[in-house]
Formats: C-alpha cells, sequence, structure tokens
C-alpha cells in the first residue's frame, strides 16, 4: 500500500524536474527561463525529498535500524537547505541580469526600469 | 539492497540535467547559461538524495546537503560578479 504513495510522489518529482528542464529551452530570455526552472525544480525536489523520507520512514517501521531514521532527517535537513537557498539564488541572478543590462524579450512593459530611472531623477 | 524504483528516478532526472547541460552549451547570453547551472545544481541534489535512497547509503544524502549550500554560494558569487562588483 505504501509503494503506491512512494510510485506517486517520484511521478510528481519526474513530471515537474523534466517541465522544469524543458522550460529552459521553450522561453525566449533569461527572466521568463528562471520563472520556469526554478519553480518546477524546486517543486520537484520537494515531492523527491518526500518519497525517500517516507521509503526511510517505512523501512524503519519494518525493520527498526536507526539508520532509516537517520536517512530521513538528513533528507529533510537537504531539502530545508534547498529551500532556503534556490529563491534567494534566482533573485540574485535575476537581478544581476538586469543590472548589467539584458532587457526581457518581447516586454512592453518594464517596472524595475522605471522604478529605478524614478530614483535617479 | 538496491530500490529499483528510486535508481530509475535518478536515471529520468539525469535526462533533465542533460537538458540543462545543453542550455549552458547553447546559451546566447552569460545569465542564461547561469540559470542553467542553477538549474543543473538543483537536479543534482534530487538525483544524489534519490540515489542516496536507492543504494541505501545516507553519506550520499550528506553529500547533498553539502553541495546545496555551496552551490548557493557559488551562484551568489557568480551574480555579484555579473552586476559588476559590490555595489
Amino acid at each position: 500500500m505504501i509503494e503506491y504513495l512512494i510510485y506517486a510522489f517520484l511521478a510528481i518529482n519526474i513530471t515537474f524536474n523534466l517541465l522544469g528542464s524543458i522550460a529552459l529551452h521553450r522561453f525566449p530570455d533569461v527572466y521568463t527561463r528562471l520563472h520556469g526552472a526554478t519553480k518546477c525544480t524546486t517543486f520537484g525536489t520537494i515531492f523527491a525529498v518526500l518519497a525517500v523520507v517516507t521509503h526511510a520512514l517505512y523501512r524503519l517501521h519494518v525493520t527498526g535500524d536507526p539508520k532509516y531514521l537517520q536517512m530521513a532527517l538528513h533528507s529533510f535537513v537537504a531539502l530545508v537547505a534547498l529551500l532556503l537557498t534556490n529563491p534567494v539564488g534566482a533573485h540574485a541572478i535575476a537581478k544581476a541580469a538586469h543590472l548589467s543590462g539584458y532587457k526581457p524579450a518581447r516586454a512592453v512593459i518594464d517596472a524595475y526600469e522605471e522604478k529605478l530611472g524614478g530614483e535617479e531623477e | 539492497m538496491i530500490e529499483p524504483v528510486f535508481f530509475y528516478a535518478a536515471l529520468i532526472i539525469s535526462i533533465g540535467a542533460f537538458l540543462a547541460i545543453l542550455r549552458i552549451l547553447l546559451g546566447p547570453t552569460v545569465p542564461d547559461r547561469v540559470v542553467g547551472v542553477d538549474t543543473l545544481n538543483t537536479l543534482v541534489v534530487a538525483g544524489m538524495v534519490l540515489l542516496g535512497a536507492a543504494y541505501d547509503r545516507t553519506i550520499y544524502i550528506d553529500i547533498a546537503i553539502v553541495y546545496a549550500l555551496l552551490s548557493y554560494i557559488g551562484t551568489l558569487i557568480v551574480a555579484r560578479y555579473l552586476q559588476g562588483g559590490l555595489k
């Protein structure tokens, strides 16, 4: 019974990670690529870690080996590290790309540029 | 004991990592390549956690934690370099 839960988590993980890496090739410029790739891969990795935690807790329940408790806790720590650092890195890339002069493709309104211009004047 | 489901999931995730490497090689501008590297880092962390479950080794998951933190520092440094130093 618990295998089907793990299969469902792994299916969501594979779907969203592949969608994230396909989004790198289907979007026109840096900002939309960042939007697709970062959100999809972060959401997919949450479900990869959930599958591993479910598997480890089930093995702990069956065998009683404390190695599996360690595996569950450490993969949860990896998830927390990824969730804290991934949005900050994406924000830094987007800000650096805009400051170094790469404009959004096919954009009509660039609100960040207007805000920067208003501050300078 | 090898759990085959986790191993196949990690194999399919490595296809996504190959697509990210393709974006790093093809990317027309420098920030495109940085976005590819960031995606590759996240996919490597996911694949390493899955391989840790597949081969029943907790040490792989510890390496995934360290890799996530170090790749974050690398992304921040490259972004600082792109926007022209400390402003």
